[in-house]
């Protein structure tokens, strides 16, 4: 029996362990070599991306509540990756860093706690992973200390987290009166529509959009985003929006299947909300990472019109989506985090002229943007396309014409940068700014997975092999 | 070699191009050779294309089946459907692949020697060759999806030229626009695309025209019986898709990009915009032809009337133009919307089908040396303004006859390459729809009459052009194009297009009906003569007789009143009223409906931006407020 936890925990503890060497390095060490410390980390993520190739097995223990099978065990790697190629593109940042241990131990912690969500089949157990993903990163927001920003930041999302918990454990108590038990199984069993189910469901599915910042539960995205570091922000945009999206995509099709009608609409209205208030925000902004805010706050809209679709084509779709989404936005965060430790600056008119010094880091982020916008060949297209395809396996033809209008809109803006960085020129001009290696390598790896995965099928392919199990 | 090799070296050959010139673009060396390198390679491209097209027609006499030559399994879903990356050649596609490879080498020829002197030339060659790269890529694509995806990059590539004098900033203006408007209209291509896919379940050519334009086929039953707002699937399958192909094609309302784009590079002009990318709406047509025929009349109705709206409107407006370019580029707009009505029209045993292609093909070589005339006049004068010009032809003999020949192809005079083609339009349009018909004749008069207007305020209105340039009149990269096309445009009329592209793959006849031609021919004639007697001013005085005998002869009895109605039409009312309230709706209507839009967008995100105060108190009210809504909503829609 221990043996069975030990081996079907087995990412979980590697992640616990270096948690803890972290704590004891935290307490003994004065001088600490923050590359080394770095280098360990990406070593140890590496080894969790691995994990890919491992044998999947599908393993239930503490008393059901805790459920892995390959489709987890990806999703599990996927975050790892996610992770590994922001620390690596954050290297600049963590340099300077003093409390680079702090940086690492509550990331790691937040990643545990993903780990947890994912592997839940059990209410609680959800919501224990899902608060100990969200705890540490409001503390992280506030690792820039003498930022008065970072701390409204830090602030501004422990608050808003602790609503939205509140809100989503009174939706939790609400589905246990109604379905008398707590176990995804069993409520999926027990659960039909009256009254109480649907009002315990809007709360649960509120909690799960403040996660995903769905309009009109999305406010405290911008604030969080431009505020807190931007390692943190990419993670906040990247990791932990992909974490609370695999489970989004499990507890729909797995727990409240019986409320199709009800999630259905309530998609619907989300998603067209999201988008165009999204977009329409979007093309005010002038700060960088604001930007990127309300430009993943419109990705997620075409993510909630795939899930209004059939379960195997929307599972696959957005777990594609999601892998292409990661090397775009973390590609864009990387580049933007680069200028912005250099020169500190983060406004989108700065970049005027920036491909007259920086090729490669203007070329990359070009491509992130033209992938975020979803222009073929990109494979920001290609996922986009998945999406839209699994909204239409279910016919919501309408909906899918608003999403393609949505998209030409968020083209304006997405080009208006492009257009800053190649076709004008600035007084002065950001000057030639050298990129340590291993950032360049996640750089590339980035551009390889925007370039590439759209085009070399087999990757879609086999994500598709998932669409059966949950 | 086998064909697959030789494919593979054609497209690959100026995506080679591309990446070399890009990737050393910094370098001087780069620099100074950069045009010599993509000339060449364009060069060896257009061997092996030329090779391979004549390959093909020459093993496809009697039968024009397409082959597959490359075909790879891109995804797979499982349930029968995959898509599939692959070349398809077919006699459509080694037409395009000829046309687009020998237009994009003359243009490579004449740009080493129009583009000299630019700083960033590297850039430009590398982009022209990503062009010809993505051009070749769409008219060889087997798959409905693949030729979207090679579509945007053609937009991509147009883009990147059309703002190529990116310190100008009506060139990027232009070059957003052209971008965006065609983005637009794309939309409504991958949406068609889905439709299609979707009923089709297949995105391969082959295999939906098989399945689509078989009546008694499962999946044809299946997409005539679902619908949407009254209209079958496959009517909005059909007319979606040629959104696109309007959108690339600048039909009306869309476009209004098309204008602009000549901000851009003259030789891109000819490039891009009159030869290659902007037929690739047609092209699109062509290749879903089947489908169209068989299915309800609306769409292939649509196509008719608006190509041959679109037809007639451009030339309207090209007649009051003063800008040379601009003239040209509506004169391209009509020429296809020609091109789209043919095939609208249909015609005997899909003469329209034919007559479009050819079209297609003829304008090709002429509309590219017009725009490469043009860019040697500009050359010349450094002005786009017909006002600037006057009495060139004796500074620029060559480029003088090479522009006379190609207005007198566009014209439709016999025997050069317009003529033939636009012959078997107006046939085609006569056999199946009168109205078209007439709509076709008034507008080839038109077109007469505007190429005219230009070539003589440019060539002749004053004696000689008063200052003499000492770069003469370019060098011989410029002129060898020139020559090469003027040839062209002379000769390719001749050739039996009929015979190896037509719509089912077996041959048709050509015909020729001499007593037929004599009206349009006489029209067109009527048109230039027109032209002269306004635009060649009065000390050219043997021509004048000449030519007020030939009115004489035509008009001889009515010369009285006639020649005053011509004027009074022509100057008063067609100029004052009709072109000019064309131009003015085309400026402010549908310009000012997409202006609109753009700040409806921003004012609305302005307005709405309170909502971001900052405040987490707010955050928390607007929390519980989507609860409150999304569950009212519910109950509301629950209760019934």
């Amino acid at each position: 029996m221990e043996i069975e936890i030990l081996l079907a925990l087995n990412q979980e503890w590697l992640l616990c362990l270096s948690i803890f060497l972290l704590l004891i390095l935290f307490l003994t060490i004065e001088n600490i070599n923050q590359t080394l410390i770095a280098h360990t980390i990406h070593a140890l993520l590496l080894v969790q991306v691995l994990f890919i190739w491992a044998e999947p097995k599908q393993v239930t223990v503490f008393n059901g509540m805790y459920t892995t099978n390959g489709l987890i065990q990806f999703q599990k790697s996927l975050l790892s990756l996610g992770f590994l190629l922001i620390s690596a593109l954050s290297l600049n940042w963590l340099k300077n860093c003093k409390s680079i241990i702090e940086f690492y131990i509550l990331l790691l912690s937040s990643l545990l706690g993903m780990y947890f969500m994912l592997s839940a089949s059990h209410m609680l157990m959800f919501y224990l992973g899902l608060e100990m993903a969200t705890i540490p990163l409001a503390a992280a927001a506030n690792l820039d200390i003498e930022k008065r920003k970072s701390g409204e930041a830090a602030m501004k999302l422990i608050y808003s987290s602790a609503f939205s918990s509140a809100i989503l454990l009174m939706g939790i108590s609400l589905i246990y009166g109604a379905c008398g038990s707590l176990h995804f199984a069993e409520i999926s069993n027990n659960l039909v529509q009256n009254n109480l189910s649907i009002f315990g469901f809007i709360m649960l599915f509120s909690g799960f959009a403040f996660k995903i910042s769905a309009v009109p539960f999305h406010l405290w995205t911008a604030d969080v985003y431009e505020g807190a570091p931007l390692p943190i922000t990419a993670f906040l945009s990247v990791v932990s929006k992909m974490a609370v999206s695999f489970v989004f995509i499990k507890i729909l099709f797995q727990v409240f299947v019986s409320l199709e009608v009800i999630y259905t609409i309530s998609l619907s209205v989300l998603s067209i909300l999201t988008m165009v208030v999204g977009n329409l925000f979007a093309i005010r902004q002038e700060n960088m990472k604001r930007f990127l805010a309300f430009s993943s706050i419109t990705q997620v809209a075409y993510i909630l019109i795939a899930l209004m679709g059939l379960q195997g084509m929307a599972q696959g779709a957005i777990i594609y989506f999601l892998l292409i989404y990661l090397f775009s936005t973390v590609a864009a965060f990387g580049v933007i985090g680069i200028v912005s430790e250099a020169y500190n600056k983060e406004n989108i008119s700065d970049y005027k002229g920036f491909y007259a010094q920086n090729k490669f880091l203007s070329w990359t982020l070009a491509i992130a943007l033209f992938s975020l916008a979803g222009v073929p060949p990109t494979a920001g297209f290609f996922g986009k396309f998945f999406l839209v395809m699994a909204g239409a396996s279910k016919g919501y033809f309408i909906l899918i014409i608003i999403a393609a209008l949505n998209m030409i809109i968020s083209f304006y803006y997405y080009l208006r940068i492009v257009r800053y960085m190649f076709m004008e020129e600035a007084t002065e001009s950001l000057q030639k700014i050298s990129v340590q290696p291993v950032s360049k390598l996640a750089l590339i790896i980035c551009l390889l997975g925007m370039v590439c995965l759209g085009l070399y099928g087999p990757v879609y392919e086999y994500i598709l092999t998932f669409s059966n199990t949950l | 070699m086998t064909n697959s090799t030789f494919i593979l070296l054609i497209v690959g050959l100026p995506f080679l191009s591309f990446l070399l010139l890009i990737l050393s673009s910094g370098s001087k060396l780069t620099q100074k050779v950069a045009g010599q390198i993509a000339t060449l390679l364009m060069a060896v491209t257009f061997f092996f294309a030329a090779k391979l097209s004549l390959n093909y027609f020459a093993s496809h006499l009697t039968q024009q089946t397409a082959e597959l030559l490359v075909n790879y399994t891109w995804l797979e879903f499982g349930s029968g459907l995959a898509i599939n990356m692959g070349v398809l050649l077919d006699s459509s596609s080694s037409m395009m692949l000829l046309v687009v490879t020998f237009i994009s080498l003359m243009v490579h020829i004449f740009s080493l020697g129009y583009m000299h002197h630019e700083e960033r030339i590297a850039n430009y060659f590398a982009f022209l060759g990503l062009f010809t790269f993505s051009m070749l890529g769409l008219i060889l694509s087997s798959n409905i999806f693949q030729i979207y995806i090679f579509w945007e990059l053609v937009g991509v590539s147009s883009f990147l030229l059309i703002g190529f004098y990116y310190h100008k900033s009506s060139a990027v203006a232009a070059a957003k626009k052209a971008f965006i408007v065609t983005r637009f209209a794309d939309l409504g291509f991958l949406i068609g695309i889905l439709i299609l896919g979707y009923y089709g379940e297949s995105f391969d050519f082959t295999t939906l025209i098989s399945r689509l334009g078989d009546v008694n086929s499962p999946q044809y039953k299946q997409i005539t019986m679902a619908g949407f707002a009254g209209i079958q699937a496959l009517s909005w399958g059909l007319i979606l898709v040629f959104i696109g192909g309007a959108g690339k094609s600048a039909m009306f309302p869309l476009h209004i990009w098309l204008p602009d784009a000549m901000e851009g590079p003259t030789p891109v002009s000819a490039l891009i915009h009159a030869a290659t990318m902007v037929v690739a709406g047609v092209f699109l047509v062509a290749r879903l032809f089947p489908i169209f025929t068989v299915a309800t009349a609306a769409p292939l109705q649509i196509i008719t009337y608006i190509g041959a709206f679109s037809a007639l409107f451009a030339a309207l407006i090209a007649c009051t133009q003063t800008d040379i370019k601009r003239v040209l580029a509506y004169s391209t707009m009509s020429q296809i919307g020609f091109m789209m009505f043919s095939l609208g029209v249909i015609g005997d045993n899909g003469a329209g089908y034919n007559a479009s292609l050819f079209h297609l093909f003829t304008h090709a070589f002429f509309k590219s040396l017009l725009f490469l005339g043009a860019g040697s006049i500009i050359h010349y004068v450094h002005s786009n303004e017909m006002e600037d010009m006057g009495g060139l032809r004796k500074k620029m003999p060559l480029t003088h006859i090479s522009f006379l020949i190609a207005c007198l192809a566009i014209s439709g005079i016999p025997p050069f390459a317009g003529f033939f083609s636009k012959e078997a339009i107006l046939h085609a349009a006569y056999t199946s729809n009168k109205m078209v018909f007439f709509v076709g004749i008034i507008t080839s008069f038109l077109t007469a009459f505007y190429m005219f207007r230009l070539y003589f305020t440019i060539f002749w209105s004053i004696p000689e052009y008063p200052k003499t340039n000492e770069h003469g009149e370019g060098t011989w990269s410029m002129k060898l194009p020139l020559m090469v096309l003027t040839l062209a445009s002379i000769l390719v009329g001749f050739i039996p297009f009929s015979k190896y592209v037509n719509s089912n793959g077996i041959p048709v006849e050509g015909h020729l009906e001499i007593v037929f031609s004599i009206g349009p021919v006489l029209l067109s004639i009527a048109g230039i003569l027109l032209a002269a007697y306004w635009f060649k001013t009065a000390n050219t005085k043997p021509q004048r007789l000449a030519i007020s005998m030939g009115n004489a002869f035509v008009w001889v009895r009515n010369k009285f009143y006639i020649d005053q109605l011509y004027l009074y039409i022509t100057k008063e009312i067609v100029f004052k009223y009709f072109g000019k309230t064309a131009a003015y709706i085309d400026k402010n209507l549908i310009d000012g409906f997409y202006l609109s839009l753009a700040h409806f967008t921003g004012y609305f995100s302005f307005f709405i931006r309170g909502i971001q105060s900052g405040n987490v108190q707010h955050y928390a009210l607007y929390f519980f407020g989507g609860i409150l809504g999304l569950v009212s909503l519910l109950f509301y829609l629950l209760s019934y």
